[in-house]
């Protein structure tokens, strides 16, 4: 049962040096750069999204995700997950309004699998970038590289995968819409939506807390994610695998590695979900279908390459 | 068949292309302190898609342990 989780809020990403990584998230995938801070970070979203910023990045000395947070609501639903997680047996952290540039206050707890997140209830939202609120136009003409529209999901590792979908099912009211089972009926990998879209959230099963595989991004056309492979290759980036399809979500989709080897999708298409949807279900024993459907092998760098 | 270099991120930030430098000049950017700490560097231990080498180099490889299916697709990432 839904709980009052809208979307995915902000992601925020350690990178190595952070003007290569602007060079990457802005200029390459066509983020909007749109405010820094004292401390350095740089904050970024996509063009069709109406909050403040989607994307933080921080220069760090590992790359890596720091957390990942939630638009709820309101300040009421936010009242009632801070209860209902501290219920939980969650310990739940607190952070002021400002701490980041034009978000709300926010609470931030750890799941199971080792990852921080957030959640929060408001954040300035000028509403989309480079189109009037009234009347807008299909698109802004001054766009750069692959002109991501939104930041979309993550996909994280970590143990614990039941644990961490009991929490954000009982708890978050998040659905399952797409899952992995092994032979012996476990979870191996759990894919996680607070919406329609067949991925709010999803994790993979992996003994080491706390990483990263991914955070993507949406295109529209199947032909956006192939120009974006040209750039991908124009620019000489670190590609990983595609443009191909998934099994799981059957979004159409390419991954590649930004100047940290932080990896970063774009792709477009995919299933939906509504809350009466049974979870679609692929066989652990069919993993390399289910993540690349062409090629139906899974290349090692899926389960290894890591941040 | 000569010594493999596993390839992942290509960034400093996977720790799969490990190596240890035993002998050679080098130019190298930032790597992810969670694979390359201090007392690593002063052993020579780096990861070699953030080495650009300055000289013929000697190098030890690590035990590879899982990643054989991409060892056939190794190129040289630095090649600037």
């Amino acid at each position: 049962m839904r709980k009052g989780v809208m979307r995915p809020g902000h992601v925020q990403i350690r990178v190595l040096d952070i003007e290569e990584a602007l060079l990457h998230y802005r200029d390459l995938l066509g983020l909007i750069e749109v405010d820094r801070d004292e401390q350095g970070r740089v904050y970024l979203k996509g063009w069709t999204e109406v909050d403040k910023f989607s994307v933080v990045l921080r220069e760090a000395d590992q790359p890596g995700m720091d957390f990942m947070a939630f638009k709820v609501l309101d300040n009421a639903v936010l009242e009632n997950l801070h209860a209902a997680l501290v219920e939980y047996g969650c310990a739940v952290e607190e952070l002021p309004a400002g701490e980041l540039v034009g978000c709300g206050r926010r609470i931030r707890f750890v799941a199971p699998t080792g990852h921080h997140f957030e959640l929060f209830a408001e954040k300035e939202q000028p509403g989309k970038w480079g189109v009037a609120k009234v009347n807008p136009e299909a698109w802004p003409r001054d766009l750069k590289g692959m002109k991501a529209t939104r930041f979309d999901h993550c996909l994280l590792y970590g143990p614990n995968v039941q644990a961490t979908h009991d929490l954000f099912n009982e708890v978050l009211g998040f659905d399952l819409a797409e899952q992995v089972i092994d032979p012996e009926g476990n979870r191996a990998a759990v894919f996680m939506t607070a919406s329609m879209k067949a991925h709010d959230i999803a994790f993979i099963d992996c003994p080491e807390p706390n990483k990263f595989h991914h955070a993507s991004f949406f295109l529209e056309t199947w032909e956006d994610v192939l120009r974006a492979a040209d750039l991908i290759s124009m620019t000489d980036t670190s590609i990983d695998i595609g443009p191909t399809r998934h099994g799981l979500t059957h979004g159409k989709t390419i991954y590649f590695f930004d100047p940290s080897g932080n990896r970063n999708e774009v792709f477009c298409g995919g299933d939906y979900h509504y809350p009466d949807h049974e979870p679609v279900t692929w066989k652990a024993e069919d993993l390399g279908k289910a993540i690349f459907y062409h090629d139906r092998v899974l290349n090692e760098r899926f389960l290894t390459v890591l941040t | 068949m000569g010594a493999f270099i596993p390839v992942g991120c290509r960034g400093g930030g996977c720790g799969v292309c490990k190596i240890k430098i035993l002998q050679g000049e080098y130019k190298s950017k930032r790597m992810s302190s969670a694979h390359i700490s201090d007392s690593d560097v002063q052993q020579g231990f780096v990861l070699a898609c953030r080495v650009y080498p300055c000289s013929d180099m000697f190098i030890e490889t690590m035990a590879i342990e899982t990643m054989a299916i991409e060892t056939k697709t190794i190129e040289n990432p630095d090649n600037e």
